[in-house]
């Protein structure tokens, strides 16, 4: 069974471009007539995971790998790491500066966002390396 | 209803004169922070804001959102007004603050769905 990968490179602070790799990723699955509600599924979890790279890491990447069963997005970054995993679930938690708040991020929906819209999801951290976020959209249907 | 109306019933200054005004607006939804945007807006809807960067053309994008509303009379910033041209996403701003333009939209019938 044939699928479809590629990578999107994100580099930190780099807000002229965040959401570029997501709207990428969007025109590709339209391309490909998956339907609009699972694409707004991961267009979502994906914007949440772009930006989080983009606000918290110096760099990342994302990898996506579409199937005829699932979308897998799998966002690996070198940043801070994650503290406490369990806290970055929980809505309303963020760790944000200031001036990042202002522009109307780190409202701590990230991380729930990106679990609302996802099969599955695993968060994988080490402080001082970087962070791994991956998650999964199924394309069966009748779930 | 449509986009004009909405326009025109609330004499709102259109930033984005070729972008398409002519689309259906489904519902509406107020926030500053974008992951709540991105988490509860639905689609068709118009967003009212008073952030003007450019990442709010991402938001409205995809999420498929009919156009972004900016309150007290805020001017989008020059990369987000080409970002919005190129992406056929309508800014418009009001001299209003958010509690007065959203109480006017729901005057006008739309609702959050």
């Amino acid at each position: 069974m044939g699928s479809t990968e590629g990578v999107f490179f994100l580099t930190g602070k780099d807000f002229k471009n965040a959401g570029a790799a997501s709207s990428s990723l969007k025109g590709i699955l339209e391309g490909m007539g998956i339907p609009a509600a699972i694409i707004r599924r991961v267009a979502i979890a994906s914007f949440e995971a772009e930006m989080n790279t983009i606000i918290y890491a110096v760099a990342g990447m994302i990898n996506y790998c579409i199937t005829s069963e699932m979308i897998r997005i799998r966002i690996q970054d070198m940043g801070p790491g994650i503290e406490n995993i369990e806290l970055a679930m929980k809505e309303g938690y963020s760790t944000a500066p200031d001036y990042i708040r202002e522009m109307g991020f780190g409202s701590g929906m990230g991380l729930p966002n990106i679990k609302r819209n996802a099969d599955t999801l695993t968060v994988n951290s080490v402080i001082g390396e970087g962070t791994t976020v991956e998650f999964i959209i199924s394309l069966s249907l009748g779930e | 209803m449509k986009l004009q109306e909405i326009i025109d019933s609330l004499s709102l200054k259109v930033e984005t004169p070729t972008a398409d005004l002519d689309r259906e607006v489904k519902g509406a939804y107020v926030s500053d922070m974008l992951s709540d945007v991105m988490g509860n807006a639905k689609d068709g809807s118009v967003w009212i804001t008073l952030q003007i960067h450019l990442n709010i053309i991402a938001v409205a994008s995809l999420k498929g959102l009919a156009g972004i509303i900016l309150i007290n009379n805020r001017v989008p910033a020059e990369d987000t007004l080409k970002k919005a041209l190129e992406e056929n996403i309508p800014i418009m701003s009001s001299p209003l603050p958010a509690f007065e333009l959203v109480g006017r939209l729901y005057s006008l019938g739309l609702r959050c769905r």
